[in-house]
């Protein structure tokens, strides 16, 4: 990791650093979403850091804080041997304006990375050639990996045969109940069952 | 050659010509079963090609964030199906970084040979399949056999043949057999005698050699910026290996070298799988000659350790330890934390988020093959249609691992 890419990532952008810490030795700075792709460009661009491999990109979900989705960019350069994580967050508790620069053009990796996130995490990226869903089919609703998605939702593309059309009764059970496989300490209402 | 002698009138007319679309996959025995790719020709040539995963999404992600930290290990055995081995030590490792524990020497051997164990059965199929794919069918079974011996190995390890979840958070779910070592250096000859005999039937095969040299060639730096890492960067000449790079377990302490190509195309990718194999046989006959015969194989921290099975049922100590390891789960700090393993496709990284309790609050998994297949267009734009196989075959594409 680079405390060095820290550094002189303060040095250049100041406050639109917002965070930095090391814990277990990975170096992270919060960033400006603003500043998104200013600052990729310097990471991918300066000398000394020559960050050149495009790692991870990922969003974690965190529904009860805003700016909700933070965004995660793993870097790492084959020549200087130090890796950097990159984090902005963005998106209302709507994910309303969830929305970042797209770096594929300083690295042409994030291309699918950049889809995953947005089919996963809901996150548009802004000028990306072509945001589509990647993982999920077109037709699916919704991004699974925010935390407000419930884990036992189904989207079947063929609706599943119902006892009428069956002619018999076929004690379905569901997929899995919401808590199931779940300890203790996490169980609770269903996140539907509110709504009723 | 000389030119057929037509009419130049009638050569020069343009036949009416439209680019035809052609649907390659899912469920094209070239495809792996689990990529679509939608080509448009022109001829047999490949105008543009539009590469479609995602068929064997499971959600493995999300379904990380309903069970404990140990209730992993199921799910990363499934992302590379071919050598889950190695899968379960990297999560393992990544997990021991939060906690802040070192498991003992021992294990630590034990993890590095059943890993390599696990990469000489990922590089074996990888390099067969692929041969099969162009029409070398011998090569392949040949190759499948080798890996029998491997998979036999770890069949007797940890009970079964390919999804072992046999790595725990701060060891291995037992220690090694006591013929571990006899049977690893029995099987180690035999499968490199396999291998090189299945070598020399593909490498003096001129067809073989025709389909795959300067077919697929990629750059150095197109590569990286790809975000490609593993076998497939290592064939472009670019020397990056996590284990000599940013070395874990004990691989700072034996002795291997990183195999290397030069120009990027099938042919290197395959050499260097095969070099792979080499090595992997030497760090497991250095790792088998270091490790103790006796002593722990997981740590001492009741926290994160299960107790022993006849102590379960004969204290009350180990029987709530036990309970509350099962029921709530290790606890794991607060925080996040990005490790990384040298899986058999490259970089296989876990970016674990912990909010302190039993249960991750995110586990992001970075697979190596996701970033090589998102590179495939690039690779194969361009190019006939029948160059798509060796192509394809050569990146050694799981279909679980890139699919989530």
């Amino acid at each position: 990791m680079s405390q060095l890419a820290l550094d002189k990532l303060k040095e250049r952008f100041g406050t639109a650093i917002l965070e930095t810490h090391s814990n277990y030795g990975d170096d992270t700075a919060l960033v400006d979403a603003a500043q998104w792709k200013a600052i990729g460009k310097f990471l991918r661009e300066d000398p000394a850091l020559d960050f050149d491999l495009p790692v991870d990109l990922c969003g974690v979900d965190f529904p009860n804080r805003l700016p909700r989705m933070e965004v995660v960019l793993h870097l790492y350069s084959i020549a200087r041997h130090h890796r950097v994580r990159v984090k902005a967050r963005v998106g209302d508790e709507d994910m309303d304006g969830a929305e970042l620069d797209s770096l594929v053009s300083i690295w042409p990796g994030l291309n699918w990375l950049e889809r995953e996130v947005f089919d996963m995490s809901g996150v548009r990226f802004r000028g990306h050639p072509d945001l589509r869903r990647i993982l999920m089919y077109p037709e699916f609703e919704g991004h699974p990996l925010q935390r407000t998605y419930p884990a036992d939702r189904t989207q079947p593309l063929v609706p599943y045969r119902t006892e009428d059309e069956a002619g018999m009764p076929l004690n379905k059970l569901e997929p899995f109940g919401h808590d199931e496989g779940m300890p203790f300490g996490r169980q609770g209402p269903h996140p539907r069952a509110e709504d009723n | 050659m000389e030119p057929l002698d037509i009419e130049l009138d009638e050569g020069e007319l343009e036949l009416p010509a439209e680019p035809m679309h052609l649907n390659m996959g899912p469920s094209h025995p070239a495809m792996h079963g689990t990529v679509r790719m939608v080509l448009e020709l022109s001829g047999e040539t490949i105008a543009k090609v539009d590469v479609q995963v995602g068929y064997l999404h499971r959600g493995f992600e999300k379904m990380c964030e309903r069970g404990t930290w140990a209730q992993v290990f199921p799910y990363v055995d499934r992302l590379n199906y071919v050598s889950p081995m190695l899968n379960n030590v990297g999560y393992a490792l990544a997990v021991e970084k939060m906690c802040g524990i070192a498991v003992p020497e021992r294990c630590q051997w034990y993890r590095m040979a059943l890993g390599e164990l696990a990469r000489i059965s990922d590089h074996l199929t990888c390099d067969g399949a692929m041969a099969m794919e162009l029409g070398a069918f011998t090569p392949f079974l040949w190759f499948i056999k080798a890996r029998e011996m491997v998979w036999d190995i770890l069949e007797e390890e940890t009970g079964a043949r390919l999804t072992h979840s046999f790595g725990r958070i701060g060891g291995m779910a037992e220690p090694p057999t006591p013929d571990f070592k006899k049977l690893c250096l029995a099987a180690l000859p035999e499968i490199l005698h396999v291998v090189e005999e299945g070598e020399r039937m593909l490498l003096n095969n001129r067809i073989f050699l025709d389909r795959l040299e300067n077919v697929g060639p990629i750059s150095k730096a197109d590569a990286v910026a790809l975000g490609w890492t593993g076998p497939c960067l290592r064939a472009t000449g670019v020397s990056y290996d996590i284990r000599k790079a940013h070395p874990y377990l004990k691989y700072d302490e034996v002795d291997f070298e990183v195999p290397v190509g030069t120009k990027g195309d099938t042919l290197d990718r395959f050499l260097v799988r095969l070099g792979e194999i080499r090595q992997s046989k030497r760090i497991i006959e250095q790792s088998l000659a270091r490790m103790a015969d006796s002593g722990p194989v997981n740590c001492d921290d009741p926290r994160v350790v299960l107790p022993p099975k006849s102590e379960v049922y004969t204290t009350i100590e180990a029987t709530i330890q036990h309970f509350k390891l099962i029921m709530e789960g290790a606890k794991v700090p607060a925080g996040e934390c990005y490790s990384y393993t040298e899986a058999g496709n490259g970089e296989l990284g876990y970016y674990l988020v912990s909010d302190g309790s039993g249960t991750p609050y995110r586990v992001r998994i970075r697979p190596p093959c996701f970033q090589i297949v998102g590179g495939v267009s690039k690779l194969i734009e361009g190019r006939m249609l029948a160059d798509i196989v060796p192509t394809f075959g050569s990146l050694n594409m799981i279909g679980g691992e890139c699919d989530h």
